[in-house]
């Protein structure tokens, strides 16, 4: 099936040894002058690229505490050498975090700093050279800005900062990555991540009603670009068409319905992805987040709900307020945005929704955690809302739910493999051996409890999960949306599912 | 006034100016340098007071260390306390009277030397015996340990060996405190041991001690989590903004 040695799934989890240089092939394809240009990044490599990367570099240690305070504080401990999905998946020591971080911060050292000036071998300090900026090209597209180093690091250094701080150096240096760029200058052009256009969306969501209607008898419908609207749902353009985030998008119409209010999705705002994040550029990552707030006092929506997609939720719960805010014009009573999950879970504890759970007998399901949604933003107003808030609506929804080992989910969850702009073909054997210790969580829980599908609130990780499955000897439509197990389980007032539980069948 | 004692007057002038000097101007520019978002590492605590709790997990039983690696955690908590205690033990060369609590913390300052010793020996030897600390190490991480191990065993050396004049050395501080100069017994032990003190306290604002300081200024640590409710915004980005007005 692959090009490439997939792992084997072990009983227990183990440390693998050092290998050096395993994964040193591993580069996704570099932007073309077309998808840079868009992006205000210079089309090719630059003559002068080593001043370029240098001031760089310095711009960003002025404008980011998080760069400077985490270059300058590590004390090589090794707490974090263990932590990374992509070392364990692939022995490449280049791949545990300090290591990564290592990369940039020998160039750091040798420019910015009195130890690096005078006596670069002592600290480990490199020129930057060629060689070096392969290097970031290669190991800097082999993080998944997941964070999990972070939670082990007694200092909380954070690798997903210093990748962000070193794509963004290699985009003004004109050495950008196709996947995500290509992707930024199509929502800057469209609306969305996969250039879908406003006919082809009202198409789709026309289809969709139709297949409720069939499925239930009740006429659920889906809004597009509809103003005065309550409610404007943004959530990831996979929802449109891909499985099984399609399942969830049709659960998130129902839940509105029931909920009886008025919603929309924008054709403006069709796309909560936001890949500038992933580039660690401010600039793009406002840009993309700016057509949301748009949207929003276009259509006169009086809410904002954000459908299931982890790094899109970090944009949205952790820096949406500061990118596109302040959102004074919309509804104080309720968070903004909020997310799907929390709207369905607070229907739930006021009893509103219905809900016959053998609907899904025929699963057995267990939860990812997905690292933005675990590890950068929150749900609910509590600390750890985000673990608890998706668990419940799951079990509102089904019968059998089992959680895996505890060293792999909630903060301590481990990436899909997918996550941080890397899900791209060219990134193939990347993802797969990424995806590795979720694999061998998953496998035990399957053993264990009998658990049959997995369940995931990020657009990345279906997809991912979806692609990589097989590889691991599962099947891919075992993963599907938490909103899917909804839309399964949710009894429609009206339906023909509700009439044939009150025995009112014919 | 002896060439040894001119030498380490000297030394240890310079060395307070360079370590203050240089920490401070660290500190100031940890503490201007914008944070443009919001990037605790969730879970966080909604509340300041958390944040403030939190922080004192991290830097007094380190946390999240602990949940990443028992082994060096334990070295690494040894070595952090015995230093700690050390260090408030030495309080006595410095302060006249000696301060009450300081004469409280002497017993266990003796063994806190052992517990320091025995942690940096427990993360020496990490960095050779783990592979993966072994390829991450560079030779300031094993000089800053030979540095520190230095000092513990010529700081014990004095204390169970060849005693030194301890009335006298702090004569020699205290004089440094006031500006006038006394002489410093001319013991190996003790000049080594103050040597090597003097390279901790020049290296220390310009290595990865800057660790101290920075723990408390990392946004993954010191944010709360209350993105939704206030916003958060760096100077640069209002002006980015602005310019776009
Ligand atoms: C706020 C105060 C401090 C905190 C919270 C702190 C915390 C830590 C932590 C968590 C580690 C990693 C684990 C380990 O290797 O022990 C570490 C390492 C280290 N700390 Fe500190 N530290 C502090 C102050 C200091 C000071 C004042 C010194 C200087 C003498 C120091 C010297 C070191 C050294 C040399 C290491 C590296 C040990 C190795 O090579 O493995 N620390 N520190
Ligand atoms: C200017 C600063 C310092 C002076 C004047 C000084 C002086 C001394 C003296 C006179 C002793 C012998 C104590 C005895 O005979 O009982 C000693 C012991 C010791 N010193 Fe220092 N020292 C200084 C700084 C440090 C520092 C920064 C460290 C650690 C990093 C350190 C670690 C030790 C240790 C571990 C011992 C042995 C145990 C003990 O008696 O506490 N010293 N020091
Ligand atoms: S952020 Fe995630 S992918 Fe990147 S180095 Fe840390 S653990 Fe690995
Ligand atoms: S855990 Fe933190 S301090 Fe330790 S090596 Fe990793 S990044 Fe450096």
């Amino acid at each position: 099936m692959a090009d490439f040695d997939v792992p084997e799934l072990k009983e227990y989890p183990i440390i693998p040894k050092l290998k050096e240089g395993t994964m040193a092939h591993s580069a996704p394809y570099i932007a073309a002058s077309k998808f840079q240009e868009p992006l205000g990044f210079p089309g090719e490599l630059v003559d002068n690229w080593k001043e370029v990367a240098i001031d760089k570099m310095g711009d960003l240690l002025g404008k980011y505490r998080s760069l400077q305070v985490f270059l300058d504080s590590c004390v090589h401990c090794g707490a974090c050498t263990d932590k990374c999905h992509y070392y364990l998946g692939t022995s490449d020591p280049k791949n545990m975090p300090v290591a990564r971080q290592e990369l940039l911060r020998k160039v750091y050292r040798r420019y910015f700093t009195f130890a690096g000036k005078y006596f670069p071998k002592l600290v480990g300090a490199t020129d930057l050279t060629e060689d070096v900026l392969d290097d970031w090209y290669s190991y800097f597209h082999q993080c998944s800005q997941c964070r999990r180093c972070s939670v082990f690091c007694p200092y909380g250094i954070d690798t997903a900062e210093i990748s962000m701080a070193a794509r963004e150096i290699m985009d003004a240096v004109g050495k950008g990555q196709k996947y995500c760029n290509e992707i930024i200058a199509k929502v800057f052009v469209i609306g969305n991540n996969l250039g879908l256009p406003e006919p082809a969306l009202a198409d789709t969501l026309e289809g969709l009603e139709e297949d409720i209607e069939e499925d239930t008898g009740v006429k659920v419908r889906l809004p597009l670009d509809e103003k005065g609207a309550d409610i404007l749902l943004v959530t990831p353009s996979a929802d449109f068409f891909a499985e099984p985030h399609v399942d969830g998008l049709m659960g998130y119409a129902k839940v509105f319905h029931e909920a009886g209010v008025s919603w929309t999705i924008s054709s403006k705002a069709s796309e909560a992805a936001n890949f500038g994040m992933f580039i660690g550029s401010y600039e793009n990552m406002r840009k993309i987040a700016l057509r949301i707030r748009e949207a929003a006092l276009e259509l006169g929506v009086k809410r904002i709900v954000f459908g299931e997609c982890g790094h899109a939720w970090r944009v949205a719960y952790s820096f949406l307020n500061t990118l596109a805010g302040p959102f004074d014009f919309l509804d104080p009573r309720y968070p903004v945005p909020q997310h799907i999950c929390e709207f369905t879970y607070d229907l739930i504890q006021e009893n509103k929704l219905r809900f016959n759970k053998s609907e899904n007998d025929h699963m057995r399901v267990t939860f990812h955690d997905s690292c933005n949604v675990a590890r950068a933003s929150g749900m609910g107003k509590m600390e750890g809302g985000q673990f608890i808030i998706p668990r419940e609506v799951i079990k509102a929804s089904c019968n059998h739910f089992f959680d895996m080992e505890p060293d792999s989910i909630h903060d301590s969850t481990f990436c899909c493999g997918g996550g941080g702009g890397l899900l791209t073909d060219d990134l193939m054997e990347l993802r797969v051996k990424g995806a590795l210790p979720r694999m061998e969580a998953l496998k035990r829980v399957v053993e264990e409890n009998g658990v049959t599908n997995l369940a995931a609130i990020c657009a990345i990780c279906k997809s991912q999960f979806a692609k990589v499955l097989p590889y691991y000897g599962f099947t891919m439509d075992q993963i599907v949306s938490v909103h899917q197990l909804v839309s399964s389980a949710i009894v429609l007032k009206g339906s023909e599912q509700e009439a044939e539980l009150d025995g009112k069948t014919e | 006034m002896s060439l040894v004692t001119t030498l380490y007057v000297g030394l240890f002038y310079l060395a307070t100016l360079v370590l203050v000097v240089g920490l401070t101007l660290r500190i100031v520019k940890y503490a201007k340098t914008p944070a443009p978002l919001k990037i605790p590492t969730m879970p966080a605590p909604l509340t300041e007071a958390g944040v403030a709790r939190r922080m004192f997990r991290e830097v007094v039983f380190f946390e999240s260390l602990f949940r990443a690696s028992k082994w060096t955690w334990i070295f690494g908590w040894l070595f952090h306390f015995g230093l700690l205690l050390v260090l408030l033990r030495h309080l006595r060369y410095f302060t006249e009277p000696v301060w009450f609590w300081v004469n409280w913390i002497q017993p266990f300052g003796k063994y806190a030397a052992f517990a320091m010793l025995a942690g940096l020996l427990g993360l020496w030897a990490r960095r050779f015996l783990v592979d993966r600390v072994r390829y991450i190490s560079t030779p300031s991480d094993h000089l800053m340990l030979a540095l520190l191990v230095g000092i513990a065993l010529s700081g014990l050396g004095m204390a169970y060996l060849v005693h030194t004049d301890i009335v006298a050395v702090k004569g020699f501080f205290l004089g440094l405190m006031y500006f006038s100069p006394q002489p410093l017994p001319a013991d190996p032990l003790l000049l080594v041991h103050l040597g090597l003190v003097v390279a901790l306290m020049l290296v220390f604002p310009f290595s990865k001690l800057l660790h101290a300081p920075g723990v408390f200024f990392s946004p993954t640590r010191n944010q709360n989590d209350n993105s939704r409710e206030r916003r958060h915004i760096a100077g640069w980005a209002e002006q980015l903004e602005a310019g776009e007005r």
